[in-house]
């Protein structure tokens, strides 16, 4: 112990001498903590970026379109830029794929976090974020070459016959349109349903479910009464972010829409979102004002999605405070 | 039947329902890829993976352009994001208290759900519209946008699973705070960062929609960052409409390799936040 | 050279809540001396005030005075780095670096601070410090294996190691044996009384049979219902444990409360 104590007195001793290490460490400290400070106002300098980015290369629409986009012809070799028919694409493809993913995806989701034994839950679970994976332009491609034939010779006719007298259901089958569209992206937006009401249903409470149970209720009734009550919220939140994908999906629906400004009763109509009409036009595009006001659809777009996003985090958020992963 | 018989009924039958559901969605993802598998295998030769592409009526020729194209795009974009994004999700991991923080996460949350075609709009405007050229930067920079979110989001909720004790124990030691940041906590949550990483690459590869005006694609061996440039789902997209069955038989061996690379990245991704379990 | 530590009218607040409130005491150089006080009484948060890792904790704030060798820690000159390693500290929980092996551990300090990194002097400093923290002979066959790969009780140990290696002159130790079996707790108390010739220790814990056991002094403190902890008796730790001055100590080291 002698020995080590004579060393450790020389060791202190030499420590005492650094003066300069102090002021070292602590301008060192400074500058890494500044550099994590910028790099997180980065983040908010490309959202504000974008959007004045946006804004001043869509000004020249701005201005001399104006409101004149709010109306339906859309022609821009006779300098009309009307892009309601394109909002009425993305809303009906939306709908029709909210419409199937929404109550598929939370029964998927039931049956991962509360039904399937564990064994089983964890593949399938793995099975469904894959199909989160998949690139649109590959979804585009096998609506175009699969989908799109067997919506036309099957499924179509079927509809037709069966419920033609719906006005949504007439006209030849062309399988190419506003309903094959929205089916692709029920596909797509499955997943993102599926995972976030998983994680949503996962932080109810055991006591809800137990107290359901424990009144002799089904298996089903303490899902039905207990934990889709507790977690609505969150719930809507995973299908309004679903629906925030679906809206702004450009490559997939580019390929089987039929990209045709046109609004039509019937759902096996060609027609155009305003994603698809970018992904279709963007690149031949000349003249200034067409440009600016396709960048103005962007700019439409990126408004949209922040609306959603806010509703959707805003109730996600509000059920499972750690929120959900990026989806 | 009695009224619990029906009861008990209708919740067998109903979890059959939900059971068959997941069913649906499992099998879909086969059918995609099986179908995928099936009539992309043909396309990939040899040649498939070293030659550019030859018109049409001449067989042979690859798509070697374009995956070096995206390869390059890519690598790019996480240069500049995955420094960027991590520092910013340690920033909120450790300091994200103020208004600040409360700001970033919230826009890149919002970041996260905007279209990546709008991004790619974006991109336009910035980069191609002031140089009057389509570029392999301009691509890069729409995809780091796109990488950026996930990056941050995925960096905070990794470092902030660290206990505070172990930065508390490096702090006790007298270790200055940025290095026991940097090479005390940061290393415990690098399998969660490596995943994040992973997985806003698995995003950006498979993307499309911001490419169209940015990269442009380009038929020629191009590796030049100010020029157009091949991209992978590019060509997909452009071969796929196309009316040349040649061309369509490309497109969907172009779709096996990019469905096989982004699975990749997804199962590496997962292999990388299991290795923190094995410790 | 006289290593003395005293704190002078020191308060502590997390916020607005007054956690210690005007705590003044002398700890004598090369002894123990044991803080007790029932759960929420401030001892822990007095210790962190020393070597200023209270003020880790977002929206915590310090007054009063914490003096090492006649000068105040919190003066504006001073540097966290350098007063926390003359000050060393010791967790409830251990908690070794996840991702560093046992000798990496144990070097942690003395190489991430770029004091030494000379091989064999770090070997050296490595073995000389899990000697003392009765930890060598346990582990000095599995040096690269991963510090969390060992019991609780060795990590615990491995943590005495991995804070003693950068020579402190003060350590503190925030209940160190809490979360450990009594045969562990038995060799952390051991090897206090073995390094207490080199060292300052300051021991908090809710055990008054440890602190009866290992200490020279003793510090009581007590909190009141919304009022801050205060120090009610401090003495030898043989006056504390049988002839308690204050009505209060006597209570609490009888049992008779908290």
């Amino acid at each position: 112990m002698s020995q080590d104590s004579a060393d450790l007195v020389s060791f202190r001793v030499a420590r005492r001498v650094e003066t300069g290490e102090r002021a070292r460490s602590h301008f060192a400290d400074r500058i890494f903590s500044g550099l994590l400070l910028g790099s997180a106002w980065i983040i908010l300098i490309v959202v504000c970026g974008l959007l004045a980015v946006l804004v001043k290369a869509s000004w020249p629409a701005l201005t001399t379109i104006g409101f004149k986009a709010a109306t339906l012809a859309w022609s821009p070799s006779d300098d009309r830029y009307g892009v309601l028919s394109f909002a009425f694409g993305t809303v009906v493809t939306s709908i029709i794929a909210l419409a199937l993913a929404g109550p598929m995806g939370i029964a998927v989701a039931l049956f991962l976090s509360e039904l399937a034994p564990k064994r089983l839950a964890g593949p399938v679970s793995m099975l469904v974020e894959l199909l989160a994976a998949v690139p649109s332009v590959v979804y585009g491609l096998w609506g175009l070459f699969v989908l799109a034939p067997v919506m036309r010779t099957v499924v179509q006719p079927a509809l037709g016959k069966w419920l033609g007298f719906l006005p949504l259901f007439q006209g030849p089958p062309l399988g190419i349109g506003m309903l094959t569209g929205g089916v692709l992206l029920s596909i797509m937006i499955l997943p993102t349903v599926a995972a976030i009401a998983r994680d949503v249903f996962a932080a109810v409470p055991i006591e809800q479910r137990e107290g359901m149970l424990a009144l002799g209720s089904t298996r089903w009734e303490m899902l039905t009464k207990a934990v889709l009550p507790y977690a609505r919220q969150g719930v809507i939140g995973a299908l309004v972010l679903a629906l925030g994908r679906a809206m702004g999906e450009a490559m997939a629906v580019v390929m089987v829409i039929g990209n045709t400004p046109a609004v039509s009763a019937s759902l096996f109509r060609p027609a155009y979102t305003m994603a698809s009409v970018l992904a279709n036009e963007f690149t031949e595009a000349t003249g200034q004002t067409y440009v600016a006001m396709l960048i103005e659809i962007g700019l439409l777009l990126f408004g949209m999605s922040i609306v959603v996003n806010v509703i959707a985090r805003a109730l996600v958020w509000s059920v499972s405070p750690k929120g959900t992963r990026a989806v | 039947m009695s009224r619990l018989a029906v009861r008990n009924a209708w919740s067998a039958f109903m979890i059959c329902v939900a059971a068959a559901c997941a069913g649906i969605a499992a099998l879909l993802l086969a059918i995609i890829v099986l179908y995928v598998l099936s009539k992309g295998a043909g396309a990939l030769r040899p040649t498939f993976f070293t030659q550019i592409p030859r018109p049409v009526g001449i067989p042979g020729g690859g798509v070697a352009n374009a995956i070096l194209g995206s390869a390059e795009i890519i690598a790019l974009a996480s240069i500049a994001a995955v420094p960027i994004g991590t520092a910013a999700g340690v920033y909120l991991a450790l300091f994200g208290r103020g208004r600040v923080a409360a700001s970033v996460r919230f826009l890149s949350d919002v970041l996260t759900g905007v279209p990546s075609i709008a991004i790619g709009v974006f991109a336009y405007a910035l980069v191609v519209l002031p140089a009057r050229q389509f570029s392999a930067v301009s691509a890069s920079v729409a995809l780091g946008i796109i990488m950026l979110p996930i990056i941050v989001r995925t960096t905070e909720e990794a470092v902030r699973l660290v206990p505070h004790t172990i930065r508390e124990g490096a702090l006790a030691l007298g270790i200055p705070a940025w290095k026991a940041t940097l090479l005390v906590t940061v290393p415990v949550a690098r399998p969660g960062i490596t995943t994040g990483v992973l997985l806003a690459i698995a995003r950006v590869a498979g993307e499309s929609a911001p490419l169209l005006f940015t990269a442009f694609g380009n038929p020629q061996w191009s590796v030049g960052l100010t020029h157009p440039i091949a991209a992978l789902p590019l060509v997909i997209f452009q071969y796929a409409i196309s009316p040349y069955k040649d061309w369509q038989q490309t497109a969907w061996g172009g779709a096996l390799v990019l469905i096989a690379l982004v699975f990749a990245l997804n199962l590496a991704a997962r292999v990388a936040l299991r290795s923190r379990f094995a410790r | 050279m006289k290593q003395e530590l005293r704190t002078d009218r020191l308060s502590a607040f997390y916020g607005a809540h007054c956690a210690i409130r005007d705590i003044t005491m002398t700890f004598r150089p090369k002894s123990i001396t044991a803080l007790i006080g029932p759960s929420g009484c401030g001892k822990s948060t007095l210790l962190r005030c020393l070597n200023r890792m209270h003020e880790v904790i977002a929206n915590t704030t310090v007054k009063g005075q914490v003096m090492l060798d006649g000068s105040n820690v919190y003066d504006s000159g001073i540097d966290t780095t350098s007063l926390r390693r003359r000050v060393g500290m010791v967790f409830q929980r251990p908690n070794p670096f996840p991702t560093m092996s046992i000798s990496d551990n144990v070097l942690a300090g003395v190489r991430l601070a770029g004091d030494v990194s000379d091989r064999s002097t770090l070997a050296e400093i490595a073995e000389r410090s899990l000697r003392r923290a009765a930890l060598w002979d346990e582990v000095k066959d599995i040096l690269n294996r991963p510090g969390t790969s060992l019991s609780g009780g060795q990590q615990q140990r491995l943590c005495i190691a991995r804070a003693l290696a950068i020579e402190p002159e003060v350590l503190l130790m925030d209940e160190p044996a809490s979360s450990l079996d009594p045969i562990s707790t038995m060799k952390i108390e051991d090897l206090m009384r073995e390094i207490k010739t080199d060292f300052t220790i300051i021991i908090v814990t809710h055990n008054m049979q440890q602190a009866a056991r290992v200490s020279d002094f003793t510090g009581f403190m007590l909190a009141g219902e919304a009022a801050p902890g205060e120090l009610i008796e401090f003495d030898e730790s043989s006056k504390i444990f049988t002839t308690p001055q204050d009505k209060r100590t006597e209570d609490y080291i009888t049992g008779r409360f908290g």
